[in-house]
């Protein structure tokens, strides 16, 4: 019966580590759907983006405050796990502060992780005022009503309580240390936690063990379950944000992809020894869709950077068709496109791997036409998104359907393509008044 | 004012056996719009005065397909791309300077996929060069003092990274350059970006260009300097629209130059 504890511990561990990794190999097959793209090169260039970006939150700080607090956060949250790996180990091998040997490197980390898991409280205090009482405007947009807004204040509360079970264990180990119980040797410093003693102080010594024990499972339990709320929520950043940024753009924000396919259409159209009459080969694949209606026509990072999105709004507050009171909010585009995503995957699980078709689509149903038609196509958005996300090539591959499927661009712009294909710009003037300026006064 | 511009086209070049050093791509923009075409006439006086060798392609130069691929029309952008690049290739190109953003951009960043391999510039980053060789001079001195604000086009700025050849320009002026409160990485799309310029906006509160002339005038400004003939007119219509054309100036920062030049 010893073993007890050990043998539940072993099986809460695999249970919440499974069931998470059970979600990742969904999420994978969702972002599989995607169109391919390579985003394999220049792995040095990447790396490094990756480390300025994520690791080192360079995009957090454009908004000092924000970022500020968020690095504590960040940071509480990557320190704190070292002594995930302490706790897991103690509850597996049943032993108590398993790295207590350290001495004093010890003291200093569990300090640290002490004064770091206050500042992560404190942060989120101030995250959950902005979102709650000043209510920024980026966190009260249309879009953030309902699950958005819910799903953000959960994941406040959460960090809350997984930071005060870790002080309040800390905080009766610090007693029992004190009354010298057995197995609470003497290790660690506790310079947030002791500041709880005049409310633990006068417990007896079982019922410190209790608490301890209790704020121990639950603190494991929140951190596991707190894994497994991950790929519910928008908290996905967290894990995403690395590749995320890995496989960022590494081109300049003007450069749109050229479509191969149109390519070699035009290709050989130029060509004066085409034949205009030839039939395609009988094994010629039927031809690629242009541009992207559903979440299957774009491409995979697109679908990474939608699950990587965390809300932020930063985007949308920079987004000046937003700021003028517009429709667009390129983090709407990035919400509707993770819960088209969502929608797609779903629907493959319960038709045992096949997509069977629901009359729906990301293009009407999910994101729509005003929307798409107010972008500038500034890249303030791009611009603006921590983590590398590019909402502006969704809008411009489903523009792409618009006009090269359908042929439904507003009216100005189709006279607008129609002077540029009759006379080579975008007005009517005639070409070959072009040079006339040289002669005017 | 000097009396007459010199403009070669390539064709000329050719008949008479010359290559350019550089050729200027004008633009629709800069070929048809009456407030850009005075731009495009202040940029070839400080080429002509610079005695640079260049030349354009006149009626052989068409859209660089930018709107056309905003709008989603990918097939019409190519078609103009590749024609353009067979002119291009045609001439033995080897490097275009232009004074329009999205051209340059287009040119650029989208041309070397489709066979047409260039040094593309800005002709903001062009004149910085030419003060750097002492080609131009700017001891004009009639802006001394004068409050300039800089707006920063975006497919200049955030979609190429060029923020301080236009500054670097405006400050040699000896004029005071005040920025705004979105400016560089974060500057504010006139609003014309996107094939914008050639439709009415969705619905909304406001238009783009009326917000960015707005953050413009609270820089109290006597001229805002643009560096797109497209944000020059969104500038030049929020000016109006606030009724301050009298006291405030949209001008292009060649046209800054070519006045301080007193050409």
């Amino acid at each position: 019966m010893d073993f007890l504890p050990n043998i539940i511990f072993g099986l809460l561990l695999i249970v919440g580590i499974g069931f998470f990794a059970r979600n990742i190999g969904r999420l994978k097959s969702v972002i599989a759907l995607g169109r391919p793209e390579d985003r394999g090169d220049q792995s040095g260039k990447r790396w490094a983006q990756m480390a300025r970006i994520a690791l080192g939150q360079s995009k957090m700080v454009v908004r000092p405050i924000a970022g500020i607090m968020h690095i504590i956060v960040y940071l509480g949250f990557i320190i704190i796990n070292i002594e995930v790996l302490e706790i897991i180990l103690d509850g597996l091998l049943g032993t108590h502060r398993i790295f207590a040997p350290l001495g004093k490197v010890y003291d200093v980390l569990i300090g640290t992780f002490e004064i770091l898991a206050l500042l992560v409280i404190l942060a989120v205090v101030i995250f959950w005022i902005r979102r709650n009482v000043i209510r920024l405007k980026r966190f009260v947009t249309p879009e953030m009503k309902g699950w958005p807004k819910r799903d953000a204040d959960y994941i406040l509360y959460i960090e809350v309580v997984l930071m005060a079970l870790f002080l309040t264990m800390n905080g009766a180990d610090y007693q029992l240390q004190q009354l010298q119980v057995a197995d609470y040797i003497q290790a660690g410093s506790f310079p947030v936690s002791q500041f709880l003693s005049p409310f633990l102080e006068g417990m007896s010594a079982e019922s410190l063990v209790l608490l301890e024990r209790t704020a121990w499972w639950l603190h494991i339990t929140g951190i596991l379950f707190f894994l497994n709320y991950l790929y519910y929520s928008k908290h996905l950043h967290i894990l995403l944000a690395f590749p995320n940024t890995y496989y960022g753009s590494l081109e300049p924000k003007g450069k749109f992809n050229n479509l191969e396919a149109v390519t070699k259409e035009v290709k050989l159209m130029m060509d004066p020894t085409a034949d205009p009459f030839a039939a395609p080969p009988a094994d010629a694949p039927v031809p690629e869709k242009f541009g992207a209606s559903d979440i299957m026509d774009l491409k995979w990072i697109q679908l990474l950077n939608a699950y990587t999105c965390t809300e932020c709004g930063r985007c949308t507050s920079e987004c000046p068709a937003n700021q003028t009171g517009k429709k667009l909010s390129p983090r709407a585009i990035m919400m509707a496109t993770r819960d088209r995503a969502e929608e797609v995957g779903k629907n493959i699980l319960q038709n045992k791997g096949s997509f069977t078709p629901d009359g729906k689509q990301l293009l009407d149903d999910h994101i729509s036409r005003e929307e798409l038609w107010a972008c500038t196509s500034c890249n303030a958005c791009v611009e603006a998104c921590p983590v590398s996300i590019d909402p502006l090539s969704i809008i411009m591959d489903m523009r792409q359907y618009l006009v090269m499927e359908k042929s439904e661009a507003p009216t100005e712009l189709n006279v607008m393509m129609t002077n540029i294909e009759n006379n080579g710009a975008p007005w009517p003037f005639n070409q070959m008044d072009r040079l006339n300026w040289k002669n005017e006064n | 004012m000097s009396d007459t511009l010199q403009v070669p086209t390539m064709a000329e070049m050719m008949a008479q056996g010359k290559e350019p050093e550089i050729l200027f791509w004008v633009g629709c923009s800069g070929s048809f719009d009456d407030r850009a075409k005075k731009i495009t006439k202040a940029f070839v006086r400080i080429l002509n005065k610079a005695g640079i060798n260049f030349a354009v392609l006149g009626t052989e130069e068409s859209c660089s397909g930018d709107p056309a691929k905003r709008a989603g029309n990918e097939f019409l952008f190519q078609m103009q791309a590749m024609t353009n690049i067979q002119v291009l290739n045609g001439y033995n190109i080897k490097k275009i300077v232009t004074t329009c953003p999205h051209c340059f951009n287009t040119l650029k960043n989208e041309y070397p996929g489709l066979g047409g391999n260039y040094q593309v510039l800005h002709h903001t980053s062009f004149l910085k060069q030419l003060l750097e060789e002492g080609k131009i001079g700017l001891e004009g001195g009639s802006y001394k003092g004068k409050r300039i604000t800089y707006h920063d086009p975006c497919y200049l700025g955030r979609a190429n990274g060029i923020f301080e050849a236009p500054r670097e320009l405006i400050r040699k002026l000896d004029a005071e350059l005040v920025e705004m409160k979105s400016c560089k990485q974060r500057g504010l799309c006139c609003g014309a970006g996107g094939a914008q310029m050639f439709k009415e906006p969705e619905k909304g509160d406001k238009d783009v260009n009326i917000e960015r002339t707005e953050q413009a005038l609270e820089t109290q400004p006597d001229i805002i300097a643009a560096a797109c003939p497209f944000c020059n007119t969104m500038m030049t219509d929020g000016v109006k629209g606030k009724e301050k054309e009298q006291s405030i100036k949209v001008v292009d920062v060649a046209e800054l130059i070519a006045d301080a030049e007193d050409l």
